[in-house]
């Protein structure tokens, strides 16, 4: 499984944060540009998997830092959790997507909202699940 | 009202929490509820016994109409009275009798799930409802038959009854239906003064003899009469209560009930009648060829429940009143006469009647009382059985057809039942003590309470018959007829032939009874013949159910799933080419202008990866074929402006070939099993599959049904989903819950892969 | 350019449907991944290929400038490729795990229930 070649070794630290990195990019961007929390997921995903190819197992789940069983049940709870605003406050159907724009210091406007809440959700589950296939495959190769 | 059908369901879903915690007292606690029914039930008696009904409504599923509608008159009052009446002793003996068996919640469950039951369908007006109580009684009786699961013989017992109930309720639910086309109501309150137009109506036979089948079913009429004695292997006093007081008489009751709509015809009476009489002469028959105390005391169920199907059949006054009349002195006196079987089986542990004899000085009460109930049995004065049986006579000397017949069947009958009362009422009790696996004591009072109170009723009633007569009977006479008669109850009616019909019955009983221990062996040489009977002919049916779904599934589920592939792709095939051929018979003609180059190259480096993998032998050619041929598709996604779908299919792609190695090259190497015939086979049905894909499409891009939905999307993305990636505000807003299931599959696989890895760890660890 | 789509459509149906139709599992995996490829594409070709733009609105605007290509049939698309990917790997294990318990790459020993 493991690769012995330094420069891979190498590139991995240095990639993987900047690929997590780019992934959120991807996921907050997604609602105006090509992107998203399927798309950023996926990213992260394969970030975590080429981390795997190039160290050990134990480094990717160290890299990963949460159980991705884990991420499965955060992001599904997120995801539902988004349809309920609406549908508490105001009567509206589930689902119906609610915004909250404010103004933040240093980041100036941001818009807040259950869309974008839902695309975490998403984006959780995304990489929760490609990478509880990857990790446990690796280890049972093990 | 709805509290009182529904208060048994609630103490039955309690009653297994609450069983081991009441411990001795279990049987009186719960015998309160159904005495509290009782006598809010008897609070009725001087209602219903001035003629009235009454209709008690509440809405059940309002937005629909539909209402759950109860009817309480003198026939629903009768029977209510006596499923909490008897229901009180069999909870009580019950306390007792199962005491310290293992699952005695459980039965309490059933039983009182059962009772509520039965009283939601004897109270029901919506005959939908009366339908799922019908089926609900049949589904307790399944499960209290099998209650003793651990016995093979049980559970064939309780699928046999379950399957001939379930077999008529199907049809009594077809026949239901037609009724209320015909009839033009769903509830019983209408349908009673409409039966003019029903008996007139087209459908009137075929939704007869529908009812008729789950009626006769459920009642234990001949050719069906099988699966009542077998229904034995129940506990006693699930046998006292269902199989012979109430359950095994909803039948009777549905007929009596829809008497005044379907009733009257010659169809209905010659039905009714013949079957019924024949019924009554078979249970006999057969009660008297039998020498188990619980299989005796079940067929001359059967012979009392034909009895009760000729006379509603008969349909005159005096049968009617009759049919009431009997039902009642059924009742008290069946239910008495099981409950002391139980006590016989409880205190010696024989149930053979010829293995019994002197057991009065051991249990002087049980033999009274035993003796008592016989009498009514028998139709002895001055025991309630002798009014009714007195006119059951009558009824058949007056019916307007087939009198001399039923007439014939009655005597014959009543003569053997006086034979088996005998046995019941004396054999046991008198003579000499024969030895027994215990010693006998007589029994507790919560056994013996049932029996005494009905058999002293059975007695007060015959004493004084129109005690219950001008309270209840008339009432219920009235309901059955559908139009007032006069009822008239006596103990005493003169010399007439009825009373020549009794006493030479009883004198002929008495005959066979002082030669039971030849006349019964005689006759059991007789099961020779049995193989001819009804039960094998349900057995038969049985066995071809199972070879016919044996054969069916070997032939459709064979286990090879490329059959199943196959099976399924070509019968699409076909279709689709029918459809084609017959509506759309012109071809699109190919049109190749104005393709760019490096567009035809990535369709055809595509394609031709999809063939290499196809056609190689290596499996590293084939995954990175795949792998080449996931990227073709990617650059056509981007190609053709789907970005974000292109983006997802190089990442998916990517991890897809990982897994692939991780997984597939733990498997052996590519090997040719089929033969080249067999290839050659598949490829032709991959070719045209192909090939009708490819005109398909070509079809449907030149059509176009309806305006595509996408334009609102496309409108409302900016304004309403305050994003500018359209294909990102439908994921994630306007078809947010449709998302919400994908993550959720996607959640789901990854589970299942876990878990399969994780078995597979433990698997290797042990 | 339907035409070609559309035989390229074709085509893939076919080579995955010869692949499910062998007994080797492993060949049944390879034709399921062409076979969800194929059908992402069926759906793509037709939704309608045209020339349209991609379906984006420029900032500032309210509506995209101009014809877009069909945004659904890409969202519906999208959410299929990685549910495919689970539906993948989930069949990959299963029949793993199968060849594991059966020891043969042979559908022909894997009709019995009880092994």
């Amino acid at each position: 499984m493991r690769m012995h070649s330094l420069i891979l070794r190498t590139a991995g630290h240095f990639l993987l944060p900047l690929l997590i990195l780019f992934s959120l990019w991807l996921l907050l961007r997604g609602h105006n540009e090509p992107g998203g929390g399927f798309i950023g997921g996926l990213v992260a995903a394969a970030a975590i998997a080429l981390y795997l190819f190039t160290m050990d197992l134990q480094a990717a789940r160290k890299a990963l830092w949460v159980d991705p069983r884990n991420l499965i049940g955060i992001g599904l709870t997120l995801a539902v959790l988004s349809a309920i605003p609406g549908a508490v406050l105001h009567g509206q159907p589930f689902f119906t997507s609610q915004w909250w724009p404010m103004t933040l210091p240093l980041l100036g406007e941001v818009k807040l909202s259950t869309p974008l809440i839902f695309d975490i959700g998403v984006y959780l589950v995304v990489i929760g699940s490609v990478l509880t296939i990857v990790l446990f495959l690796a280890e049972a190769e093990e | 009202m709805l509290l009182a059908v529904l208060s048994g369901f609630i103490l039955a879903f309690l009653a297994p929490w609450l069983t081991p915690r009441l411990g001795r007292a279990v049987g009186w606690l719960f015998g309160l509820l159904p005495a509290a029914l009782f006598v809010w039930f008897a609070s009725f008696i001087p209602v219903v016994a001035s003629g009235e009904t009454l209709l008690f409504s509440y809405p059940w599923v309002p937005g629909l109409d539909i209402n759950l509608t109860f009817l309480l008159d003198g026939l629903s009052l009768l029977f209510a009275l006596l499923i909490s009446g008897i229901g009180t002793f069999i909870v009580i003996y019950a306390g007792y009798y199962l005491h310290g068996e293992a699952y005695q919640g459980r039965f309490y469950l059933l039983i009182l799930a059962f009772m509520a039951s039965m009283l939601g369908l004897v109270l029901s007006s919506n005959l939908v409802a009366l339908f799922v109580f019908w089926e609900l009684t049949s589904i307790t009786s399944y499960l209290l038959i099998g209650y003793h699961h651990e016995e093979g013989k049980a559970r064939a017992s309780a699928l046999q009854g379950l399957f001939v109930t379930v077999a008529g309720g199907l049809a009594l639910l077809a026949g239901l239906v037609l009724l209320a086309v015909a009839g033009g109501s769903y509830e019983l309150s209408e349908l009673l003064t409409s039966g003019d137009v029903v008996r007139e109506h087209a459908l009137y036979l075929p939704l007869l003899l529908l009812i008729l089948l789950g009626t006769f079913t459920k009642s234990a009429q001949f050719p069906f009469h099988f699966w009542l004695p077998n229904a034995m292997a129940a506990p006693t006093p699930v046998s006292a209560y269902l199989h012979s007081a109430t359950m095994v008489k909803a039948g009777v009751y549905l007929m009596a009930r829809l008497n005044p709509t379907l009733g009257g015809t010659e169809t209905w009476l010659l039905l009714l009648g013949l079957i019924g009489a024949t019924t009554m002469l078979i249970g006999s028959y057969m009660a008297l060829r039998s020498t188990g105390v619980k299989q005796v005391l079940a067929y001359s169920t059967v012979m009392a429940l034909g009895t009760l199907t000729m006379l509603i059949g008969v349909g005159t006054e005096k049968a009617i009143t009759a049919a009431v009349a009997f039902l009642l002195a059924h009742s008290l006196y069946k239910g008495a006469l099981f409950m002391i079987a139980g006590i016989i089986d409880h205190e010696t542990g024989i149930k053979d009647f010829r293995e019994l004899g002197g057991l009065r000085s051991a249990m002087p009460l049980t033999a009274l009382f035993a003796g008592i109930a016989a009498l009514s049995l028998a139709g002895i004065a001055p025991l309630f059985g002798f009014v009714a049986k007195e006119l059951m006579f009558e009824a058949v000397l007056e019916a307007p057809a087939i009198g001399t017949v039923i007439t014939l069947f009655a005597v014959a009958s009543a003569m053997m039942v006086v034979a088996i009362a005998a046995v019941i009422g004396l054999r046991p009790w008198f003579g000499p003590r024969l030895p027994t696996k215990k010693t006998p004591h007589e029994a507790p009072p919560s056994l013996l309470a049932g029996p005494a109170v009905l058999a002293t009723l059975g007695l007060l009633f015959g004493l004084l018959p129109m005690l219950p007569g001008q309270h209840l009977l008339s009432a219920a006479a009235l309901a059955v007829a559908g139009e007032p008669i006069e009822v008239y109850l006596s103990l005493w009616h003169g010399f007439n032939l009825p009373l020549l019909l009794s006493a030479t019955s009883l004198a002929v009983g008495l005959l066979l009874y002082w030669q039971w221990s030849r006349v019964q062996p005689a006759l059991a040489r007789l099961a020779a013949w049995d193989h001819l009977g009804p039960e094998r002919g349900y057995e038969k049916v049985m066995a071809s159910i199972v070879s016919i779904s044996d054969s069916h599934t070997r032939l459709v589920q064979n286990g090879y799933l490329r059959y199943y592939i196959l099976t399924i792709i070509s019968t699409l095939l076909l279709l689709l080419a029918w459809t084609i051929l017959t509506r759309y018979p012109v071809l699109p003609s190919p049109d190749l202008s104005g393709i760019a180059p490096h567009t035809f190259t990535i369709l055809a480096i595509t394609a031709l990866a999809a063939l290499y993998a196809v056609t190689t032998r290596s499996r590293l050619g084939a995954v990175a074929a795949l792998g080449a041929l996931g990227f073709g598709v990617a650059l056509i996604y981007v190609l053709f402006s789907a970005a974000d779908v292109g983006i997802t299919q190089v990442l998916v792609e990517t991890i897809t070939v990982i897994m692939l190695v991780l997984v597939l090259f733990r498997l052996p190497g590519f090997l040719d099993f089929t033969l080249s015939g067999s290839r050659l086979r598949d490829g032709f049905i991959a070719v045209l599959f192909g090939g009708t894909i490819t005109l398909i499409l070509l079809m449907t891009t030149e059509v176009q049904f309806f305006p595509p939905i996408s334009e609102y999307f496309i409108e409302n993305s900016g304004p309403l989903g305050h994003g500018r990636n359209i294909v990102n505000v439908i994921l994630v807003d306007f078809r947010a819950i449709d998302t919400l299931g994908e993550i959720f599959v996607l959640a789901l696989a990854a589970i299942g892969v876990y878990a399969m890895l994780k078995l597979r760890a433990e698997d290797r660890k042990s | 350019m339907e035409f070609l789509m559309a035989s390229l459509v074709g085509i893939l149906f076919a080579s995955a449907l010869y692949m499910m139709l062998r007994r080797s599992i492993v060949k049944l995996v390879i034709g399921l991944v062409l076979l969800s490829n194929a059908a992402n594409l069926l759906i793509f070709t037709a939704s309608g290929l045209g020339s349209g733009q991609p379906p984006l609105i420029p900032p500032g605007a309210d509506v995209p400038v101009g014809a877009v290509s069909d945004p659904l049939a890409q969202a519906l698309i999208l959410t299929a490729i990685v549910i495919g990917f689970g539906v993948l790997a989930f069949a990959v294990v299963l029949i793993h795990r199968a060849y594991e318990v059966v020891g043969a790459d042979d559908m022909d020993q894997m009709k019995d229930t009880d092994t």
